[in-house]
C-alpha cells in the first residue's frame, strides 16, 4: 500500500522595487525581516546541517553536472505554522509546512500569499528611504528569467526511481492543461522562433532535459535531487520543479491532488493499460503549452499519437479504478481523495467540451478570457504591451492591484481557514511539533529545519531533537506531551526517557 | 487510439445531459460572468500601472530555484 502522500509547495515570488535601490536580495531581506519583526515577532534561524541538495536520486552524479548552489547565509526564518520563509537566490520564498493532503496544501499555499501581502505592508511601515516593494506570484519576467514553484511529495524508498520517472513524466507533460498559469508570448528558443501569442504555462518553455539534478540551468522534467529531509532508508522526497505557481484554488488543488494520486499508483506498481510513454517528452512539454486548442496530437514512444487530454483521461481512468480497489487512505483527510477524482474528471470534461467554461477554475483560462475581452474592446494585437502588463498584473499580490482578485474564481478554502493556517501548523505531520514548540518556547528554539529542532536550555550544550519521520510529531502523538511539559527542559527529559 | 477516444467520448456523453445545462453561453451564469468581465474592463485602465510599456520593461528578475 502506498504510504501517505505528505506534500508541500515552495514558491519563489517575483519581487520588484519601486523608487530606489532595485537589489532584489536586499529587498527580499527587508520583506522577510519586516514580517519576522513586525508581525511574527520572532526570528528562528534555519539549521543547514543536514542539507544535501547535490545528491542524485539515480545514485550517481553525472559528470559535469554541478550540484545546485545553496546560499546558506541569507535570511531565513521559521514560522509558527511550521513554514519556512526565506531569501532564496534573489527572491522571497515561502515553503509550506508538510501537509497531509492536497486540500491542506492549498490552505497553506494560500497562507503563504497572505504572509507575503503582510510582508509588503509591514515593509511599507518600516522602510523610510521611499522604496516600495511589489510581490508577484508568477514564474517568469517575460525576458527569459524563470523562478520556480516546486512541489514535494513523500515517497516510499522501495519504489525504484526509474519507475517513478517513467510513470510520472506523462503526467507532468499533460497536467499542464489544468496547472498552467498562462503567459503572453514566449521568451526562449523552445519554439524555434515560431510566434506564440499565448501559452498555457509560464514554465514549460524553460525545460530542456528529461531527467536531471539541475534546477536553474537545463531544467529537467523530473528532478533527481535526493534530499529526503527524513530517514533516507525509508523515504524519498520527490522534488517537482515543472509546475507553475497558481492563484486559482482549483488549479493548485488539482496540481497537488492528481500528482499525489499518480505517485501513489506508481508506488503500488499499478499497470496502466495503454503505454503512456512519450516519444520526446521535452518537445511534448512545449507543444502542450502552446496548444490552446488542446487538440494537437503528441507522438508516443510506440509510434501512435495522443492528445494531452487523452493521456489525462487514461491517467484519470486508472486512478479511478485504483481508488475503487485500493481505497484512498494515502490521500489524507476523509473525502479529499474523492474530491480530487471528482474535480479531475469535471475539469477534463470541461476542457474537452469548452475550455473557456473553466474560467472560474483554471488560471490560464481566467487570464486568457480577460486578455481576449480586452483585445476585443481595444482592438489591439497580441504584441500590444498592455496585454503583457495585464499578464503581469494578474499575478500582482497587492490587493488593490491584483487582477486575479477581481475575477470571481471558485474558492475551496475560506478566509478564516487561511488565517488559521498563517499561525497554526497542520495537525497530521511533524510540522505540528515544530510549529507548536516555536509558539510555546520561542526563546528556547534556536534553529529549526525540516527534520530537527535545536533547543537552547541555557545549559551547554545545545540539544538537537531529530524528527526523521514526517508522520511522527503529529498532534495525536505529541499534544499531551507538550501540555504536560512546563518548560523545554521538561519536554526534552520526557522525550529522552 | 481512435477506439479509445471514442470510448472516452461516449463515456462523457452519458454525463453530458447534466454537464451541458451548466455552461451554455447564454445561461444566467454565463451572463453574470460576462457582466463581471465588462465591469473589470471598464475599470482596468485605472488598475493597470500607468505606462504599460515601461512597467513591463522594468520588470526584470534574476533566475531562481
Amino acid at each position: 500500500m502506498s504510504i501517505p502522500k505528505v506534500c508541500g509547495i515552495e514558491t519563489e515570488y517575483g519581487i520588484h522595487v519601486m523608487h530606489g535601490d532595485p537589489n532584489p536580495i536586499a529587498a527580499s531581506s527587508v520583506l522577510i525581516n519586516a514580517y519576522a519583526q513586525e508581525i511574527a515577532r520572532q526570528q528562528v534561524g534555519w539549521d543547514f546541517e543536514d542539507e544535501s541538495p547535490g545528491n542524485d536520486a539515480r545514485g550517481f552524479a553525472l559528470e559535469g553536472s554541478l550540484p545546485p548552489q545553496v546560499e546558506t547565509h541569507l535570511l531565513n526564518t521559521v514560522l509558527t505554522d511550521g513554514a519556512r520563509f526565506y531569501v532564496d537566490h534573489a527572491h522571497p520564498e515561502f515553503s509550506t509546512p508538510e501537509c497531509l493532503d492536497a486540500m491542506e496544501c492549498l490552505r497553506y499555499d494560500r497562507a503563504g500569499e497572505l504572509v507575503l501581502i503582510r510582508s509588503m505592508e509591514a515593509a511599507d511601515r518600516v522602510v523610510t528611504d521611499g522604496r516600495r516593494f511589489v510581490v508577484y506570484k508568477n514564474n517568469s519576467d517575460g525576458k527569459g528569467n524563470s523562478y520556480g514553484c516546486h512541489e514535494n511529495y513523500l515517497m516510499d524508498r522501495a519504489a525504484p526511481f526509474s519507475r517513478i520517472v517513467e510513470g510520472v513524466t506523462p503526467h507532468f507533460v499533460t497536467r499542464q492543461v489544468f496547472t498552467g498559469a498562462g503567459k503572453v508570448g514566449s521568451e526562449t528558443t523552445a519554439f524555434d522562433g515560431e510566434p506564440v501569442d499565448f501559452q498555457l504555462t509560464q514554465r514549460a518553455e524553460f525545460f530542456e532535459e528529461r531527467v536531471g539534478l539541475e534546477t536553474t540551468l537545463k531544467r529537467p522534467i523530473v528532478n533527481t535531487r535526493d534530499e529526503p529531509h527524513a530517514d533516507p532508508h525509508r523515504y524519498r522526497r520527490l522534488h517537482v520543479i515543472v509546475g507553475d505557481a497558481n492563484l486559482a484554488e482549483v488549479a493548485t488543488f488539482l496540481k497537488v491532488g492528481t500528482t499525489a494520486l499518480v505517485l501513489a499508483m506508481i508506488e503500488d506498481d499499478v499497470t496502466i493499460p495503454r503505454s503512456l510513454g512519450l516519444a520526446d517528452p521535452v518537445r511534448a512539454m512545449h507543444e502542450v503549452s502552446r496548444d490552446r486548442t488542446l487538440r494537437r496530437p503528441l507522438l508516443m514512444e510506440d509510434g501512435s499519437t495522443a492528445t494531452a487530454l487523452a493521456v489525462q483521461w487514461e491517467l484519470y481512468t486508472a486512478a479511478r479504478a485504483y481508488a475503487d480497489s485500493n481505497g484512498l487512505a494515502c490521500m489524507g483527510d476523509a473525502g479529499v481523495g474523492e474530491e480530487v477524482l471528482r474535480r479531475w474528471e469535471a475539469v477534463l470534461d470541461g476542457l474537452e467540451g469548452d475550455p473557456m467554461s473553466l474560467a472560474r477554475q483554471l488560471d490560464w483560462v481566467a487570464k486568457l478570457q480577460l486578455l481576449e475581452a480586452y483585445r476585443e474592446r481595444q482592438g489591439c494585437g497580441w504584441d500590444d504591451q498592455r496585454l503583457a502588463a495585464i499578464d503581469l498584473q494578474y499575478h500582482d499580490l497587492r490587493p488593490e492591484r491584483s487582477l486575479f482578485r477581481r475575477l470571481d474564481t471558485e474558492r475551496l478554502v475560506d478566509d478564516a481557514a487561511v488565517e488559521r493556517a498563517v499561525v497554526e501548523p497542520p495537525r497530521g505531520t511533524r510540522a505540528w511539533f515544530r510549529g507548536r514548540c516555536l509558539s510555546k518556547w520561542p526563546a528556547s528554539v534556536v534553529t529549526a529545519n525540516w527534520d530537527s529542532l535545536v533547543f537552547d536550555l541555557g545549559t551547554d550544550p545545545l540539544r538537537r531533537v531529530p524528527m526523521m519521520d514526517p508522520l511522527r510529531g503529529t498532534a495525536d502523538h505529541v499534544d499531551e506531551l507538550l501540555e504536560r511539559s512546563a518548560s523545554p527542559a521538561e519536554l526534552l527529559d520526557r522525550l529522552s526517557s | 487510439m481512435a477506439e479509445r477516444e471514442l470510448k472516452r467520448k461516449s463515456g462523457t456523453t452519458d454525463r453530458g445531459a447534466e454537464a451541458v445545462e451548466e455552461v451554455p453561453a447564454g445561461s444566467a451564469k454565463g451572463e453574470k460572468l460576462k457582466a463581471e468581465l465588462d465591469d473589470l474592463l471598464d475599470e482596468i485602465d485605472e488598475v493597470l500601472e500607468d505606462n504599460a510599456e515601461e512597467f513591463v520593461r522594468n520588470y526584470v528578475q534574476k533566475g531562481g530555484e
